[in-house]
């Protein structure tokens, strides 16, 4: 039966995408071969389009780092103890459904990191919507916010942080990202290769149904069209399932028994099996009929796309299969052999004694790769030539400041943050609403300090700089609590990269984060391209969104943004520019989004930094905070609002909103007892007050 | 029965219970205190002088929170436990099973925000004559935290008037200074009920989680009273 083109453009596969399968392959591709390349070769879960930029991004840093392929990487934060991470997006499953988007959102991140033998200890979740004032930006917001909520909680999975960033160019295409970080003896991380032949494969967890179907490589590869109807493609999330699998699945690790595991996200059987396979130099033989599912009549084709959730392939030894399956069923879990390890390569799917599929599994887990053009856009020109020296200064300073801090962009996330359980695992040292959050590790002196950054408005100024701003303010925001930056990961939200403009911003974006990085010496340990976050009218704006982790040698050394006592002396790190470009400032009083983006120099920036971490571990700091958004006026009025204590500074030269990088507030504990009452007039100075 | 310092607890654990482990960091790091985990399934309680239905979300928290658990094998045990004399503490998911099992009176409703509610409250120690706050003192207000999509208590009139008449309401919802006042009430919670207790004074449930707030380090060690209550 000849192929007919309807056949594989339904998939999302392009005629010539079609044609170098037929190539690589020799022959036609049965139907369910076509479905399970287009979901392998389709941009969510091969990269085709990104892959040959992102090698541009450091592997290696001053922490020893743990880098592989598309996995969870990680860095080793103490002696024998590796803090794996990563973030992804879930953007076009919220933005058709908020609630269940967010939450299998949550689910599929957590599984990349239990899926690796490490435990999750935390969740954060950097979000983006049109603004506020739109019914549906409102709507998505707090639909995601309950399913991350539902989600999350329900796991025992503490969510510590994130961002809420409301702007226009959101307004059609929502960014739900979702970093996850676990905890794992680094000589005991699991491997997701299948090896030995003979050995058992096992699927277990949930049972697979139609949901997802193509949740990968339709909805997640192409551009919106606002009037599809592409609810089904989402899937639905079970959290209490989740649960279950975490224990059961550590549990399963604990025993040694396991010789592979990896989970079912996008693209489900096929991704797990094909890509255990090609890691582990084997192939495997599988039958549909043993799969445990929720409907009678699935197509084999439905079978290896289905994108049901909580779900995981696990290779275990032979002879041995009995005591991981008992640990799954104590669990309440479905685990059923579903096939076996073989020796050559092949990957072989049978269903009722029928081939459906046989492909070698390297050819499928290696899709072909795209060097697509880029161009620098229209618009680049005109925001680096804008000049902001005409801007007229406000008459009055307090309503600006007022209007700032009830920014949605500015204001405090409380609203978000008291819905998700931040405590859970009492881990949990400096809570969300400060510059990052703090984690002990128990039993260690040394903790962890997480934040997630980003800030599409810069980068889509310059987004060069832009991405290296987005480092830098995320390094700044970890020294604030007293952590040392030691690992990335980036979630690079994106249009259309097939449109030259869009790609351009890609790839300016991927090349200042890998300078930035080399910089700083921090690896970037893992990460997610989401691209097509475009409808016919808007892309966003590109946002790189950057998680980092830090490391206090001590956890009890830590510090937060609020001023502590009355007396304490304010210090302002760094140097203040008329940096108006891109501000919170210029697009809320003057309604422009314009000019450039802070200059930013690497290596004054580190020099900064490493003079808070130090004032900060050697305890001379009693409060540190970040100058980003909104500027040092609004650090300011942060940190008096955390501490509930006035501040007294000077004003020369004017305390504008600029908001220059490589600046940060600092109260100092080695105060002047007269200074209450004598601030000092400096611009770089100041004192709290009661 | 043990002495008090030799208090031997057990934390039950369900599908879908995740404050077990904070539990047993608090009691076995926190304090010093043997523990030891009981599956749901397990039935023989022999050797346990204080059980823990620990947070989370059993079974979900599907058809109802509590509701499930409520059959799980472990139950019929715990209820001999408690008929017995024994210590049984319900905290948050905990409290709710203990309500859905008929051993403490009242029914939980979803918050009256209709969120999910996480931060610390205060509260307000309205009985010490109970062996989960004997080492309070009446009146006194405490910050511990809440976590929790169901903690809107309810009882009818009769039900809340003979749990008032019996000093059974061990903590209420209060402002800083101890006002039991609406605004401080984060979940609609009748009378700002935050933990009961039975007439026999033996089993408790609270809503919120001493277990959080053990260790200074995590910004309160209040819920140290309730262990040390207990050991004392």
């Amino acid at each position: 039966m000849a192929m007919e083109p309807q056949m594989w453009r339904e998939l999302g596969l392009a005629d010539a995408e079609y044609q170098r399968i037929v190539d690589v392959i020799g022959r036609e591709p049965s139907p369910t071969e076509l479905a399970m390349f287009s979901v392998e070769w389709s941009e969510h879960c091969g990269y085709p389009r990104s892959r040959p930029l992102l090698g541009l991004l450091p592997k290696e840093g001053k922490y020893a780092a743990r880098v592989k392929g598309e996995d969870a990487g990680g860095i080793e934060v103490a002696p024998g103890i590796t803090i794996l991470f990563k973030m992804e997006s879930h953007n076009h499953p919220s933005q058709v459904e908020p609630f269940q988007g967010a939450a299998t959102g949550v689910g599929g991140i957590i599984r990349d990191i239990f899926t690796m033998g490490a435990r999750p200890i935390a969740v954060l979740d950097p979000l983006r919507f049109g603004e506020l004032d739109e019914p549906l930006a409102r709507y998505l917001f707090r639909r995601v916010v309950e399913g991350i909520s539902f989600y999350g909680n329900c796991l025992g999975v503490p969510t510590v942080g994130g961002e809420l960033r409301f702007e226009a160019p959101y307004g059609g295409n929502c960014l739900v990202n979702v970093m996850a970080i676990g905890i794992v003896e680094t000589d005991k991380v699991a491997t997701s290769r299948a090896v030995g032949e003979g050995n058992p494969v096992i699927i277990v967890g949930n049972s697979t149904g139609r949901d997802g179907i193509g949740g990968a490589s339709i909805l997640a590869s192409h551009e919106f069209a606002e009037d599809e109807e592409k609810r089904p493609t989402v899937q639905i999330g079970d959290p209490f399932t989740e649960k279950c699998l975490i224990e059961a699945c550590l549990e399963a690790l604990e025993t040694g028994a396991v010789i592979g595991l990896k989970d079912m996200g996008a693209a489900g059987i096929t991704c797990t099996t094909c890509e255990m396979s090609a890691a582990g130099d084997h192939g495997m033989d599988i039958d549909l009929q043993k799969v445990p599912r929720r409907e009678p009549g699935m197509e084999p084709w439905e079978l290896m796309m289905s994108e049901s959730q909580e779900r995981m392939l696990l290779v275990a030894q032979k002879g041995r299969e009995d005591e991981v399956l008992g640990i799954f069923r104590k669990w309440g879990l479905n685990a059923v052999t579903i096939g076996r390890v073989t020796g050559d390569g092949m990957l072989r799917v049978r269903d009722n004694g029928e081939l459906v599929a046989e492909l070698e599994a390297k050819t499928l887990a290696d899709p072909p790769v795209y060097h697509l053009p880029a161009e620098e856009p229209d618009y680049y020109r005109e925001v680096q030539s804008a000049d902001l020296s005409q801007v007229p200064l406000p008459n009055d300073m307090n309503a600006v400041l007022r209007d700032l801090l009830a920014s949605p962009n500015i204001a405090a996330a409380a609203w978000a943050c008291h819905q998700y359980d931040h405590m859970v695992q009492t881990n949990t040292v400096v809570a969300p609403g400060a510059d990052a959050a703090v984690l002990q590790l128990k039993g260690h002196r040394q903790g962890i300090a997480v934040t997630t950054d980003g800030n599409g408005r810069y980068c889509y100024l310059d987004p060069y700089v832009g991405a290296q701003l987005v480092l830098a303010e995320a390094a700044r925001n970890l020294v604030c609590v007293g952590a040392d930056p030691a690992g990335v990961t980036d979630c690079l939200n994106f249009g259309n990269p097939e449109k030259p403009d869009r790609f351009w911003q890609f790839k300016r974006c991927v090349e200042g984060l890998a300078d930035a990085s080399r910089a700083f010496g921090l690896p970037v340990v893992s990460g997610n391209v989401s691209f097509y976050n475009e409808t016919p009218n808007t892309a966003v704006y590109p946002t790189p969104v950057l998680g980092v982790v830090g490391v206090l040698d001590d956890v009890r050394r830590h510090c937060t943004p609020g001023f502590k006592r009355a007396g304490d002396v304010i210090i302002l790190l760094g140097e203040t520019h008329e940096d108006l470009g891109g501000t919170e400032y210029l697009k809320r009083s003057h309604g422009q989004v314009t000019g450039r983006p802070p200059t930013l120099d690497l290596e004054r920036e580190k020099k900064v930094q490493a003079a808070c971490l130090r004032a900060v571990r050697e305890g001379l700091a009693a409060s540190a905070h970040d100058c980003s958004d909104g500027g040092l006026a609004v650090a300011l009025a942060e940190s008096c609002i955390h501490g509930r204590v006035g501040a007294n500074v000077a004003r020369r030269p004017p305390a504008s909103s600029s908001q220059h990088p490589r600046r940060m507030l600092r109260a100092s504990r080695r105060s002047r007892p007269t200074s209450a009452r004598q601030p000092l007039c400096s611009a770089k100075s100041g004192a709290t007050t009661s | 029965m043990a002495t008090a310092t030799e208090l031997h607890f057990g934390i039950v654990v369900f599908p879908g219970t995740n404050c077990d482990t904070d539990a047993w960091h608090a009691l076995h790091d926190g304090m010093g205190a043997p523990v030891d985990y009981i599956w749901h399934e397990d039935t023989d309680l022999t050797g346990f002088d204080c059980i823990i239905l620990p947070g989370g979300f059993s079974y979900g928290d599907y058809l109802r929170t509590g509701a499930v658990a409520r059959f799980s094998p472990v139950m019929g045990a715990v209820t001999d436990f408690a008929a017995k004399g024994g210590l049984l503490l319900g905290i948050c998911n905990g409290f709710q099973i203990l309500l859905e099992a008929g051993l403490l009176p009242g029914a939980m409703m979803r918050n009256v925000g209709q969120t999910f509610v996480c931060k610390y409250v205060n509260l307000r120690v309205e009985a010490t004559d109970t062996p989960y706050t004997r080492a309070m003192e009446k009146g006194a207000v405490l910050r511990i935290p809440i976590a929790h999509g169901e903690g809107n208590y309810y009882a009818d009139e009769a039900t809340v008037e003979d749990l008032r008449r019996n000093h059974q309401i061990v903590f209420r919802y209060c402002a800083p200074d101890g006002q039991t006042t609406a605004e401080a009430n984060p979940n609609g919670s009748l009378d700002n009920i935050a933990g009961i207790c039975n007439r026999e004074r033996n089993v408790m449930g609270m809503m919120p989680h001493p277990e959080r707030c053990t260790d200074p380090i995590l910004g309160s060690a209040d819920g140290r009273l309730v262990w040390d209550s207990l050991l004392g």
